[in-house]
């Protein structure tokens, strides 16, 4: 496929430098050029909120710093964990004297780069919490739940831990609220075409022409079942029974929906996508408080669509409502 | 007694960065029929970093280590990054100030460089890691030295053990990592992990090996 790169070594370098001149209103590149920190940060006596993660997933990681979301960002190779020496400098970026929470998604090199990171603050006297994302339904079943990965509900998390933090909450109370937010969270991956690794140079799995991968991971992890490419209406359905099957929510739960394209699929797509999803949603008597479609959460070039639903309690309803400031309006 | 001079011997390093390199493509390509397609890619990138650094320097082994182990925990993100790079900076510190290693020393480093990897990731042996190479080739180095073996042959064995064990990772279910996330589907291919862990084992104690008086 063509693309618009100069080195292929050089990808996130010249994403994250690009990414910073066009948002210089909001955000600001630390002394290490793989952390992306909110403009005004750090905040005195404001716990601070950070993320990190492999590149290639934009808006993600680095789109959603800014003011009541993350306050840094710990910036990683294509898909692949920053050091533990990023998220470490992030976490120094958002220090605020009360303390900082890292949420993130649940893969290994993140899991053992975010420990090292909370060691290494620990010595500079910085109090860190943790909130591993878990919401990927297909990733594993619902006993394992700790070894399920994070996807798109991290956003959620982002959201809801962002705007604790700006009421002034302790570190422990952003944690609560932030874990809350995740374990409110379902997540289903479909996809229909692979990506590539620029600097790998073909694609790093294969999905059949007129076949669908139904529980696809962010970085192709491959599904829980290959199944013939159907209508829409039909994937949507699937979707939806996945993620509720997986949640059980009381009639008349008020929910928060984000439907995200994984790179290559347009948004109309997602939009045909959304008239079944909304419709079963509701048919199943929950109400959806708010709805965001669009590409929130992407995997390169991957072709296919992943659904999050939140339930929603009166805390989570009033921080989602939250005003936030970043690149990406939530 | 045999044994290989720490002094004159990080020039084993530089090989081992070559022996990486030389394998990028053959290492993503193992990595992407179960994983992300990354792992050659990557792990030139630290080794290829830390050999720039180290060339005409001639540094002693235990600095040569450092300087690979410090470049892979801090600019190689990832897995492997921590997982080496813990590794290398053990083995660094373990050899830190021994003059000339003899067997006991090499079986200490090894252990020292087991234990950093095991204090940070979760694997076992058996889920189709670079411990399924790791563990046994240690496991065999001592056996050999135990039963009186020398340095030099016992070398050999631990080579031996690293490919068997590598190899084993082949009819192995992935049960850690993001191959982990295939269930059956990770069966039939060797661990990328496993296959580099191999690369360098081999280097390392080939290396010594024939650096022995």
């Amino acid at each position: 496929m063509q693309r618009f790169i100069n080195d292929p070594d050089l990808v996130v370098e010249d994403t994250v430098k690009g990414f910073v001149k066009a948002h210089s209103d909001i955000v600001r590149l630390a002394e290490n050029p793989r952390v992306v920190v909110a403009r005004e940060a750090p905040f005195a006596g404001k716990v601070g909120v950070v993320t990190g993660g492999g590149s290639g997933h934009e808006p993600a990681f680095i789109g959603y710093t800014g003011r009541n979301m993350l306050d840094a960002v710990a910036v990683g190779e294509l898909f692949s964990s920053p050091t533990a020496k990023s998220f470490h400098d992030a976490i120094r970026e958002a220090n605020g004297g009360k303390g900082v929470v890292v949420l993130y998604g649940n893969y290994a090199g993140d899991n053992m780069n975010v420990k090292m990171a909370t060691k290494l603050a620990a010595k500079d006297g910085i109090e860190v919490a943790t909130v591993v994302a878990n919401d990927d339904v297909c990733s594993a079943p619902i006993e394992e739940r700790e070894k399920r990965r994070g996807v798109a509900g991290e956003i959620f998390m982002w959201k809801i831990g962002g705007a604790k933090a700006a009421t002034g909450a302790s570190l422990e109370e952003v944690r609560a609220a932030a874990q809350k937010a995740i374990d409110n969270c379902r997540s289903i991956g479909v996809g229909l075409g692979p990506c590539t690794l620029p600097a790998v140079g073909h694609p790093n799995f294969k999905i059949e022409p007129g076949t669908m991968e139904v529980g696809i991971g962010h970085h192709g992890e491959p599904g829980v079942r290959v199944e013939t490419l159907k209508t829409a209406e039909e994937v949507a359905r699937d979707m939806v029974k996945i993620v509720l099957d997986d949640h059980d929510l009381p009639e008349g739960t008020e929910v928060a929906v984000l439907v995200s394209g994984l790179g290559a699929t347009p948004l109309n797509e997602l939009y045909i996508l959304n008239d079944t999803i909304e419709s079963e949603i509701s048919a199943r008597g929950l109400k959806i408080r708010k709805t965001w479609i669009g590409n929130y959460f992407t995997s390169l070039e991957m072709v296919g669509a992943t659904l999050t639903v939140m339930a929603l309690d009166d805390d989570l309803k009033t921080l989602l409502d939250v005003e936030t400031r970043c690149t990406i309006i939530l | 007694m045999q044994t290989f001079d720490n002094a004159s011997c990080g020039a084993i390093v530089l090989s081992m960065a070559e022996r990486i390199v030389e394998n990028r493509a053959y290492l993503s390509e193992i990595d992407g029929k179960i994983g992300d397609g990354d792992h050659g890619v990557n792990m030139a990138k630290g080794f290829g970093m830390a050999a720039e650094r180290l060339k005409g320097k001639n540094a002693p082994l235990a600095e040569s280590l450092d300087t690979l182990g410090t470049v892979l925990m801090t600019e190689i993100g990832g897995s492997m990054g921590p997982l080496y790079g813990v590794m290398f900076t053990e083995f660094a510190e373990t050899i830190q100030g021994v003059e000339k290693i003899d067997a006991a020393a090499y079986s200490k480093m090894l252990h020292a460089g087991l234990s950093g990897i095991q204090s940070i990731g979760s694997a076992k042996v058996g889920d189709k890691t670079l411990l399924d190479t790791f563990v046994p080739a240690v496991e065999a180095f001592d056996k050999a030295t135990a039963e009186g073996k020398s340095f030099g042959e016992a070398l050999e064995v631990l080579v031996t053990a690293a490919e068997a064990g590598r190899d084993s990772t082949i009819d192995l279910v992935a049960k850690i990592g993001r191959a982990s996330r295939l269930g059956e589907r990770s069966l039939g291919v060797l661990d990328a992990g496993a296959t580099s862990c191999a690369i360098i084992l081999k280097e390392l104690s080939e290396g010594a090996r024939t650096r022995l008086v």
